[in-house]
């Protein structure tokens, strides 16, 4: 299991380690048939072109795992997951590897739970933040 | 919204808002969980290792947060027809209350919270925003899912 991270180790400004995520085109039909999700723009190139696409894309579902899996990696055994948001802004294709990043924006108490609010993304190879969203975790006190 | 939208009206507009799906109830399997997991590429035993996972603070094994997502559809259906025969998913926001656990039963209800035209980088797009909520058989709301799809 990950290393514990307790809420104390963190400050606003932190920066959270990278994930990187290298999807395939067999990934996305594991996930077509274990989310239930077969809209063809994710399997079949044909289909994709005729959309007006220029290949398969990754399910936006897909991506929102990576950043779930980047926050629950994050927060350890000891951690809740309370929020998780992301919006895709940008299509992410096959073959391409995937970076999820992030850092802690908000640091409180809240009803006796230790939060923190977290500014996460998805990035490209390029830099571009194809994915951004935020995430709300409760952090064990030491 | 606007009163030149040539899609969408008004009235349209408030036909669709407060429509909610028919409750979808589903049993949540430990192998959906596993092979979920799998799919996503996400080792983390408590998803996957039953043993490993007894010793964590859950005490058994959990689905990872996104794993609703496939307890079934969320869209509901609109009472008109709209021009637009593409869809993209816009994104989600989730908010988790409760861990959700093989052998628990989920009801899953949509509901429309809000619908509008906008005109963005593939044209004109309709964009309905949908709030899921996902409720155990213990009648605890273990998840909401806000999710906006995209018509163009």
């Amino acid at each position: 299991m990950a290393d514990q991270i307790y809420w104390e180790d963190v400050s606003e400004g932190t920066d959270m380690p990278p994930l990187v995520k290298n999807p395939t085109t067999q990934q996305l039909v594991k996930y077509a048939g274990a989310s239930g999700d077969y809209y063809q723009i994710h399997y079949d190139k044909d289909f994709a072109k005729g959309n007006g696409l220029d290949d398969v894309i990754l399910h936006g579902a897909l991506k929102n795992a990576f950043l779930g899996q980047y926050m629950t990696d994050w927060m350890g055994p000891l951690g809740t997951l309370a929020m998780l948001s992301c919006q895709y802004r940008g299509m992410d294709s096959p073959g391409q590897p995937i970076t999820a990043k992030g850092s802690v924006t908000r640091k409180y108490q809240e009803d006796g739970r230790n939060l923190v609010d977290c500014e996460i993304w998805l990035e490209n190879t390029e830099g571009q933040k194809t994915t951004p969203g935020s995430a709300t975790v409760e952090l064990p006190s030491r | 919204m606007s009163t030149t939208s040539p899609a969408l009206t008004e009235e349209m507009r408030q036909q669709a808002i407060g429509l909610e799906s028919q409750p979808f109830t589903t049993d949540v399997e430990k192998g959906a969980i596993i092979k979920f997991a799998q799919a996503i590429g996400d080792e983390n035993p408590i998803f996957n290792d039953e043993a490993e996972a007894r010793k964590s603070k859950y005490g058994g094994l959990v689905a990872p947060p996104t794993f609703l997502r496939s307890m079934g559809a969320y869209r509901v259906a609109l009472p008109f027809e709209l021009p637009f025969d593409r869809m993209l998913d816009g994104g989600s926001e989730w908010r988790y209350f409760h861990p959700v656990r093989p052998g628990d039963r989920i009801t899953v209800v949509a509901r429309i919270e809000n619908i509008n035209e906008r005109t963005g980088r593939l044209g004109v797009m309709i964009i309905t925003t949908t709030v899921t909520t996902y409720t155990n058989q213990l009648d605890q709301v273990v998840a909401t899912q806000t999710s906006n799809g995209i018509r163009y």
